[in-house]
């Protein structure tokens, strides 16, 4: 056991039209969508016209029904369905599409749902846009291709702003617009099967109580409203509302039960989390990803500590509005500890039986060691790492200029920090500024919004989007449907394990012609397995 | 104490002085420093915000999520 696990990143982006603040934003999202997967389809047409030999074919104007030789005019052609149809008119186009094509219940409407080269996928969620990274196998990755959404976001952030039709669009990685709504980023973790959920929720409540210290994105307002003025660590700790629950939408809860492993759900389970802070610092997600995964392991083995809180979502507020780290929390049976002396239990359990398993957990105990460090002795040291000390230690220095925490300009830093768009957003001011630092160049993290992960079945489904757009009637995490173009009958194959479908195991498949027999060909190889 | 005793030591005091007023000194430079840094900072920050913080604010309203 170690760090390494199947993951994913999902972030749903705060959207906004400066130009048109009543505008629908489920509209809004649909462009979003729509956009980039135009801009990518232009690219791969460009791409697959050298590499392919494709160019007689023009197989994703084909597949759209339409010629569409310039990306410009594509995009104006989406500008205007975006601009007549209400979200409504929407959501009833795709539910006639999920009429007419059973394969296509959830996955094909055009402007909802994309799936990109890279094995996202990019869509409409009621009324934001929102990026499911691929399957990656570490938590480094995870935090690569969650950074590639946003890059995917700040591309598309840029093509509405160059585009004189398009609606200009800002989006924005965070969680709340501190008016009482929000929204989630989140994280997916494969466990096995086997491991008891009770352990599990035993086992995350303190965890999740208590790593904000390192995973918040910070805040500017107490309360779901910001009724109180001030700064706290999290931006999401003040909408849940209690433990256990099926719900992300309304009474949040700390461990959501969500069933739905998108895979072989004898073998596995997919542990959804949804308490998770939107993360712009490499350092905080490689923290969320990596950490989180080590107690999972911790759980799986049956050695987590044993923590009980007397009231773990109160613990998690009382932890957010603690900016000195010092407040204690009560525990079930009396006693009372502080989030870092929870937090060193689960390192210390962690370095007691994982350390030296692998290279990239012996990086994140480390990293896990020296942040919880630093967090006791010398706080704004962490100012360059931590999304929350980034954030606080900038508008303290505001502050101390006599600037009050109910000053408007302070809540706007807090939005701005998460813009999404280079030369705007103050995450990315920082990094340009050289005043924080990251994992991945952007070279490396625009890489990975157009490749897929090498070593999950993300690759398979990145090569099919790229090569055979024109044959597949639909693509589902687990799922690969095609037809010849000139023949009826539809092929399936289902990829129930998140692991398998590599790049390693499919290199020889893919030099198939077409899709239909590179599915025949890995169907054959299950069958006789 | 003999007066050599109280000589030494009165140096060891000045020497102890000099010492804090040097390290003080560099404190002070490494203080100017940093609030040259974060003047600068806050400047660069300063040219990146809505020009109009409260409206805004006002406006950035979102539907709930998950």
């Amino acid at each position: 056991m170690s760090v390494r696990r199947i993951m994913g990143a999902e972030t749903e982006f705060g959207v906004l039209a400066p130009g048109n603040l009543s505008a629908n934003p489920t509209v809004l999202s649909a462009q979003v969508v729509s956009t980039y997967d135009s801009l990518f389809h232009a690219e791969l047409q460009a791409h697959s016209t050298a590499e392919w030999g494709y160019s007689s074919e023009s197989p994703l104007s084909d597949s759209r029904g339409t010629e569409i030789p310039e990306k410009d005019a594509h995009v104006t052609q989406l500008t205007h369905q975006a601009n007549v149809l209400t979200s409504e008119q929407i959501a009833a186009e795709a539910l006639q599409d999920s009429g007419l094509y059973a394969e296509r219940l959830n996955w094909d409407a055009v402007t909802m749902n994309s799936i990109l080269p890279n094995g996202a996928r990019l869509y409409v969620d009621h009324a934001h846009p929102e990026y499911s990274s691929p399957e990656v196998a570490s938590p480094m990755d995870a935090v690569k291709w969650d950074a590639a959404g946003d890059w995917i976001a700040a591309q598309v952030v840029q093509r509405s702003a160059d585009s004189p039709v398009l609606e200009t669009i800002n989006l924005y990685k965070n969680n709340t617009d501190s008016k009482g709504q929000s929204y989630g980023s989140h994280e997916n973790y494969q466990m096995s099967r086997d491991t008891d959920f009770d352990d599990v929720i035993q086992g995350l409540l303190p965890f999740f109580a208590t790593r904000i210290i390192m995973t918040g994105a910070g805040r500017v307002g107490i309360g779901t409203k910001g009724e109180t003025a001030g700064f706290q660590i999290s931006q999401r700790a003040d909408f849940f509302e209690r433990e256990v629950g099926l719900e992300t939408t309304i009474r949040r809860p700390l461990i959501n039960t969500r069933d739905e492993p998108h895979a072989d759900s004898e073998r596995f389970r997919r542990l959804h989390v949804i308490t998770g802070d939107a993360n712009l610092s490499h350092v905080s997600n490689l923290l969320k990803f990596g950490t989180t995964s080590l107690v999972l392991a911790l759980i799986e083995k049956g050695v987590a500590p044993h923590i009980v809180l007397a009231d773990p979502v109160h613990a998690m507020h009382t932890v957010s509005h603690d900016l000195t780290l010092s407040e204690k929390i009560a525990l079930s049976s009396g006693g009372e500890v502080t989030a870092l002396q929870i937090q060193r239990e689960y390192l210390e359990a962690a370095e007691e039986y994982f350390s030296g398993v692998d290279e990239e957990t012996d990086q994140v105990i480390s990293l896990w060691n020296e942040v919880l460090d630093a967090l006791e002795t010398n706080l704004f040291s962490l100012a360059n790492r931590l999304d929350w000390v980034a954030k606080y230690s900038l508008m303290r220095q505001y502050v101390a200029q006599g600037i009050g925490w109910d000053n408007p300009k302070l809540a706007a830093l807090d939005i701005q920090y998460s813009d999404i768009r280079p030369q705007k957003g103050l995450y990315f001011k920082l990094v340009e500024l050289g005043r924080m630092q990251i994992l991945f160049s952007p070279e490396e993290i625009a890489d990975a919004a157009r490749h897929a992960p090498e070593n999950t079945r993300a690759y398979l489904r990145g090569e099919f989007i790229k090569r055979w757009p024109e044959e597949l009637i639909s693509v589902n995490w687990d799922t690969v449907v095609a037809r010849n173009q000139l023949q009826t009958e539809v092929h399936r194959l289902t990829m129930d394990n998140p692991s398998a479908f590599t790049a390693e195991q499919t290199q020889q498949v893919l030099n198939s012609p077409t899709a239909v027999e590179v599915i025949e060909s890995l169907n054959n190889v299950q069958k006789e397995k | 104490m003999k007066r050599e005793q109280i000589q030494q030591q009165h140096q060891q005091q000045n020497a102890t002085d000099q010492d804090e007023i040097s390290i003080a000194q560099q404190n002070s430079e490494v203080n100017q420093e940093l609030l040259g840094e974060t003047d600068d900072l806050l400047a660069e920050i300063d040219g990146l915000l809505e020009e109009n913080a409260e409206d805004f604010v006002k406006g950035f309203v979102q539907k709930g999520g998950q």
